[in-house]
């Protein structure tokens, strides 16, 4: 499955010091966040990665260190294949070069990780919040932020914690 | 955890163009509560009298944190909130997400629950178009055919209800195959419906296709060139109906589509009546693909027998006590998945629909990412709308069938 994609690989690997790992037959490779954008444009404009899927994160704090993976996936639209590339980056305001150079559905994805991760992308020409509300405070998808939940009322407890429940503001 | 503060006008600076900053051009608000937007999608609109000079789509207001509601809950449960997303897609919501778990568990589907799964997901793809057509219809003024599209929705929904006792939130595929085999009537209820609707697609285009509003209306609105559909990755009906021949049905096959004969009708000019041609011969597809995977439905199992992942079936419980701790284990604790990442994706009604899913060894998604058709083509507003009349940019808005579920997650 992955034989029409082993030249690109091998090419990523070479020059951008790349590591590829192979799992259920998907090939993902390992960058670091400055080279992404490099390795990006080698595998759009030489070996016809030209679609754009996704982008998307994963936060892997507190056990890991960095700790968060930016996911980017690309699609080749004549070898119909997909390639994932990963870069991890460190830091509460981590940051990243942007893709939407090279990509312009980029855009929505990279506004997405930073509304839920918190990752700014250096040279987004629209970094708004997309999902949340323009003043939320936060970034929801991030493992420290509580997912919350509402606390169960019994007769001994009722008005205790009908205190301390959030109310309508008027 | 929220203040409310003003808007700072500077932040929307750059979405507008230099005209609006010296009052030449209007800013007007669209939604998120209009007709017409087919949700709660709000488009902020730059006016050079009647015509769109920027689109700027808003969303986020259907957002219920789905991703982040998945990563507390087992494998089992989460499947529950995928049927969420997009609601006119349940089923091809819970495929998608039933394929990732199978691949990273490596999990074997039975044939049977595998010639089920692709009939109920092409009857998900009707509904889904006969939602689509009638109330796009009705956005432009077809007012008769929401009600005809309406009835055959209501023929498929009753198929859904037949096998799962839901019309619509059915979670009736599980991972490793089914919740239960279809019942006796289902194949009956099927052919009934198989045989109807070509000639019920043929009134809805008796129609439209000759209906001379209707093609004032659609021909060259919202045009998307062949190289923009390549450069903003745009999938489903929407590339189709700018001659990108792209269908994950046909170049990734999953469920053994490969076995199907089928075509993937393509149009060259890019606009919406392009997009609404396309979706119409998508419908006849759809039926070609059903009658085969009727003809050829085995019979046998539908729920793979791996005990470490599946449930035993009600009978065993009651003799055998090792399937009574599966049972107790699995509905508790649920199963541990193998530690990995993977994407999976299938063809909705809309476009590609993945998942990205990540397990770290336990027996809850440590991320789950959805990437949705909806948020894709939502992304091309702008480009599509730019130039158009406010009356054609209802058009093109349903001719790219959002829906808001899917958008915001």
């Amino acid at each position: 499955m992955t034989e029409s994609i082993q030249p690109a690989l091998n090419a990523i690997q070479e020059r951008f010091g790349a590591r590829a790992q192979t799992f259920r037959g998907e090939t993902t490779l390992h960058l670091t966040p400055g080279r992404l954008v490099a390795a990006a444009q080698a595998l759009r404009d030489e070996f016809g990665f030209g679609r754009l899927v996704d982008i998307t994160a994963v936060d892997y704090w507190p056990q890991e260190k960095p700790r968060f993976h930016v996911v980017v996936q690309l699609y080749n639209m004549t070898s119909h294949q997909y390639l994932r590339l990963r870069a991890a980056l460190d830091g509460n305001a981590a940051s990243l070069p942007t893709l939407t150079g090279l990509y312009p559905n980029a855009n929505w994805y990279e506004r997405e990780v930073w509304d839920m991760f918190g990752i700014r992308f250096e040279g987004h020409p629209d970094p708004r919040r997309i999902i949340m509300p323009a003043d939320w405070q936060g970034h929801p998808l991030r493992k420290d932020y509580p997912l919350g939940y509402e606390e169960v009322q019994f007769t001994f407890n009722f008005d205790e914690i009908l205190k301390r429940k959030p109310h309508p503001k008027e | 955890m929220t203040e409310i503060r003003d808007v700072d006008v500077a932040e929307l600076r750059h979405l507008v163009s230099e005209r609006a900053l010296k009052g030449e051009t209007m800013l007007l608000n669209m939604g998120p509560q209009h007709p017409s937007t087919h949700g709660v999608l709000r488009l902020m609109l730059e006016l050079d009298g009647e015509i769109v000079v920027n689109c700027i789509p808003d969303i986020g207001f259907l957002h219920t944190g789905v991703e982040k509601n998945m990563e507390s809950k087992t494998y089992q449960k989460a499947e529950v909130m995928t049927d969420r997303l997009d609601y006119m897609n349940p089923i091809g919501n819970n495929l998608v997400y039933c394929l990732a778990v199978e691949k990273l568990c490596d999990l074997d589907v039975p044939l049977r629950a595998q010639g089920v799964r692709v009939i109920l997901a092409e009857l998900t793809r009707l509904n889904s178009h006969l939602l689509w057509l009638g109330t796009s219809g009705l956005d432009i003024g077809a007012m008769s055919l929401f009600l005809y599209c309406m009835r055959e929705r209501e023929m498929i929904l009753d198929i859904f209800e037949m096998c799962s006792g839901q019309r619509m939130m059915t979670t009736y595929i599980r991972p490793g195959g089914l919740w239960r085999d279809v019942p006796v009537e289902f194949e009956g209820a099927v052919r009934d419906f198989i045989e109807l609707m070509p000639r019920r697609i043929e009134e809805y285009e008796s129609l439209l296709n000759e209906n001379p509003l209707f093609l004032e209306r659609t021909a060259g609105i919202g045009v998307l060139t062949y190289e923009n559909a390549i450069r903003w990755g745009a999938t489903g009906p929407i590339a189709r109906g700018s001659g990108v021949k792209f269908d994950l049905r046909k170049e990734r096959p999953y469920m053994g589509y490969e076995q199907y004969d089928f075509d993937i009708p393509t149009r060259t000019e890019g606009d919406v009546r392009a997009r609404y041609l396309v979706r119409m011969d998508e419908m006849r597809e759809s039926l070609k693909i059903i009658r085969q995977a009727l003809d050829k439905l085995p019979y046998g199992p539908v729920r793979s027998n791996n005990r470490k992942f599946i449930p035993p079936p009600r009978s065993e419980i009651g003799v055998s006590m090792e399937a009574l701790i599966h049972h107790f284990k699995l509905w508790t604790e649920g199963f541990n998945v193998p530690k990995g990442a993977i994407y999976t994706a299938i063809e909705s009604p809309r476009g590609e629909l993945g998942v990205y899913l990540e397990s770290d060894g336990g027996p809850k998604p440590y991320r789950v990412h959805y990437r949705t058709p909806s948020f894709a083509a939502l992304q091309l507003m702008p480009l599509l709308a730019k130039g158009h009349f406010i009356a054609d940019l209802v058009a093109i808005i349903a001719s790219i069938d959002i829906v808001l579920g899917d958008t915001d997650r």
